[in-house]
């Protein structure tokens, strides 16, 4: 089970998070005027890297809040964690 | 190829076993091939079987980056069904179980195919009212399907719990004869001994690590660990690493790779009859013929590459298990492990063309593509020889997410399947 740091609680077990995505996609403000790959590669392309995943946590049973988190996907080392807004780590 | 028979089995075993030849060779790559198949797994196998016999194409290369068979076809759970909600993924998936009903004969390898029936519990109103639905449209469809009662489950079943003790009390069942296990190991290696002997080269230790292009954006080859090889088409079936492989060529797909855990159990004599599953509190297990309970538990919750995963998941099944069954709860557990599944928005795969020329994919599988590696690989081998998809496996295009027909699995099912 992973130890996840929490900006705001601080580190708790994974149990209390649910996992929210691959981050930093944001959504097209103009939904109407984005063609039909562009909404495609919104809602369904992912980068899946093997290495560097930014990703979207939500500590679910804590907080509520989401925020994002810097993971390793070849050893789920968790780099960093940082708020919505912040700086990239 | 030497044949495998009982007179055959006689006559070396008169020899003291010491006359049977490799049963495939390990060749040096050539420098190029008519078609090149990306990952040395069942569908990737059989992929290459099917080109050579049906379409003639024998000059072709598997590329497998570790040993044939030593990711998910080591990895699943084996089971075997046909009994999908939509009339294309039950189209596609009893396609491949008819060719599972005699593909020890066609191979000339015991695939030990044992189609024992495989049960699905219902332990809500709404579960009975789904698999009722499910049993309708199978039926309907022309695949096999039964509606059970808890009686008739246990009648099926004898160590089932249908008690009223349950937490989740079975109500009933959705069973369908036809399903069952095979052996996995032997699933990779009779493809791979029957595609050798039709000249197909599988080099293992061989990892693709860039696609080549020329100035159209067609596919001209790949830079792998062993070398550049050249190849006009490109059959991509590489599973949990499809994004990777696929990102050498600037592809991003709609896909992420999660851990699935499955454990074994020691091994006992016989004593599950046939495979159990159950969405609702999550179990699913069946008895190999070595004798272990083959328990396939859930994805973790973060997309990894690590082939492992936490111990919560695992534990969260087997509290399922040993309510279901309670004479396993003294059973000691032998191994557990993860395998790295690509899983698509709708659970159901992608297998057909890609946007670059030359190149193909076959992928998305999720966590239940062993049932379906011999049909996948004759339907991807049509697919690279004809440059088209054939019709039951033209819904399964990655343009269904553009246009919006999703082949919605994931809805039906409610569960990793």
């Amino acid at each position: 089970m992973l130890l996840i740091t929490c900006p705001w609680c601080g580190t708790r077990p994974e149990l209390e998070f649910s996992h929210g995505g691959e981050a930093h996609i944001a959504r097209p403000p103009d939904p109407a005027s984005v063609s039909d790959a562009d909404w495609t590669a919104f809602l369904h392309l992912r980068t899946n890297p093997k290495g560097l995943h930014r990703e979207r946590w939500r500590h679910t049973h804590g907080c509520g809040r989401f925020f994002n988190a810097l993971r390793d996907t070849t050893n789920d080392t968790i780099l960093a964690t940082y708020k919505p807004g912040d700086p990239l780590p | 190829m030497q044949r495998f028979s009982a007179l055959s089995l006689l006559r070396h075993a008169l020899g003291g076993h010491a006359g049977w030849q490799q049963q495939w060779r390990s060749p040096e790559p050539k420098r190029a091939y008519d078609a090149l198949i990306v990952g040395g797994g069942g569908h990737g196998l059989a992929t290459a079987y099917y080109l050579a016999k049906e379409h003639g194409l024998r000059n072709i290369a598997v590329l497998e980056r570790g040993w044939i068979g030593g990711g998910n076809t080591g990895r699943n759970t084996t089971v075997i069904r046909s009994n999908y909600l939509f009339a294309e993924s039950a189209a596609l998936y009893d396609h491949a179980v008819r060719l599972w009903e005699t593909l020890s004969q066609e191979l000339n390898y015991n695939v030990m195919f044992s189609p024992r029936g495989v049960m699905m519990l219902a332990h809500t109103a709404h579960d009975v009212q789904v698999f009722k639905r499910h049993v309708h449209a199978n039926r309907a469809a022309g695949v096999d399907n039964e509606w059970l009662t808890p009686q008739q489950a246990q009648d099926f079943c004898p160590p089932l719990n249908v008690g009223s003790d349950l937490r989740y009390p079975v109500l009933g069942a959705a069973l369908q004869r036809r399903g069952g296990v095979a052996r996995h190991d032997a699933v990779a290696w009779g493809y791979a001994r029957a595609a050798d002997a039709l000249g197909v080269d599988i080099l293992q230790n061989c990892e693709v690590t860039a696609i080549n292009r020329d100035a159209t954006g067609a596919v001209t080859g790949v830079q792998t660990t062993r070398g550049t090889i050249n190849a006009p088409k490109i059959g991509v079936v590489a599973a949990g690493h499809t994004s990777v492989v696929l990102a050498m060529a600037g592809l991003r797909l709609p896909l992420e790779s999660f851990p699935l855990q499955a454990l074994v159990s020691e091994p006992v004599k016989p004593v599950l009859p046939c495979v159990v599953m159950s969405n609702t509190i999550h179990a699913y297990i069946s008895q190999s013929d070595k004798g272990e309970l083959v328990i396939g538990a859930g994805m973790d919750a973060y997309p990894s590459y690590t082939q492992r995963g936490a111990l919560h998941v695992a534990t969260h099944t087997l509290d399922a298990i040993c309510e279901l069954f309670p004479t396993f709860r003294r059973l000691r557990m032998l191994r557990n492990w993860g395998g790295i599944v690509d899983v698509t928005p709708d659970r159901s795969p992608i297998l057909g063309r890609t946007p670059v020329p030359g190149l193909y994919v076959n992928c998305g599988w999720g966590t239940g593509g062993f049932k379906a590696t011999p049909g996948s690989g004759q339907l991807f081998a049509w697919t690279i020889a004809h440059d088209a998809p054939r019709p039951i496996n033209a819904p399964f295009s990655l343009e269904r997410f553009r246009d919006g027909a999703t082949i919605d699995e994931a809805a039906a099912a409610a569960v990793a399947h």
